[in-house]
């Protein structure tokens, strides 16, 4: 049973990705997006927590969202994958539940 | 798939109604099935048809009753929600004497209980907020 985290705030901003690290199951996969792309970028003091975190989970970062913020994709911490809307759309069928860390 | 969608913020607040709307064109796009957006808090203020955004920004409540009305959409406002925040329909306005009413086409007030049949009937419910 499977569960797609998914993140709208930044790490700056709110616990939220912080909690979501610390308690969800491994196994689970994990979408930044909105203002959550943030935690998705290499070189801030949560890069090592969100690089570690790929032991145990998948991470993903929409990048329609990163884009919207003047953010570069090629500043996304390696081995995090970039999708579009429509990945986010089959990330939710590919998993059972959603979870939103609202 | 058939989805169940839940927006809890209003719009032009941060980005809720945005992105569940990219996500709900993308899921209709894909094939698949929105049982129903369900609109909740401050969500229901996606259903006021007062809204006069300036002409070159996007006007979200025109969006969803579009996409109401080439899909066949079932919008649903939380009627306590929408009590609370002066977002009524026809039936609401008479029931509370009020003199006006503004709830956007394709829009229609019902109750929490559709947002637990959509999660039932729903294979995935996706939350949108703040």
């Amino acid at each position: 049973m499977a569960t797609l985290h998914t993140v709208n705030k930044s790490p700056f901003e709110r616990n939220a990705l912080e909690s979501c690290l610390r308690l969800a199951k491994a196994g689970s996969a994990v979408l930044l997006f909105e203002d959550g792309v943030i935690g998705a970028m290499r070189n801030t003091r949560f890069s090592d927590k969100v690089t570690q975190a790929m032991n145990d989970f998948s991470i993903y970062v929409l990048g329609p969202d990163i884009q919207a913020r003047g953010l570069d994709n090629d500043k996304v911490i390696d081995g995090i994958q970039v999708v579009d809307y429509n990945g986010f759309v089959d990330l939710t069928t590919e998993h059972d539940t959603v979870q939103s860390w609202l | 798939m058939k989805f169940g969608i839940v927006i809890n913020e209003g719009p032009y607040t941060h980005q809720a109604s945005d992105s569940a709307l990219q996500f709900v064109k993308a899921a209709l796009h894909k094939g698949h099935e929105i049982f129903r957006v369900f609109f909740y808090h401050d969500g229901v203020n996606n259903g006021t048809s007062l809204g006069v955004p300036p002409q070159d920004d996007r006007n979200l409540t025109l969006e969803w009753s579009g996409l109401a009305e080439k899909h066949g959409l079932d919008l649903v406002v939380c009627v306590a929600a929408a009590q609370r925040r002066g977002v009524l329909d026809e039936d609401e306005m008479g029931r509370h004497g009020k003199s006006a009413n503004n709830l956007a086409p394709g829009f229609r007030i019902s109750g929490l209980g559709q947002l637990i049949e959509a999660g039932i009937q729903a294979d995935r419910l996706v939350t949108f907020g703040d």
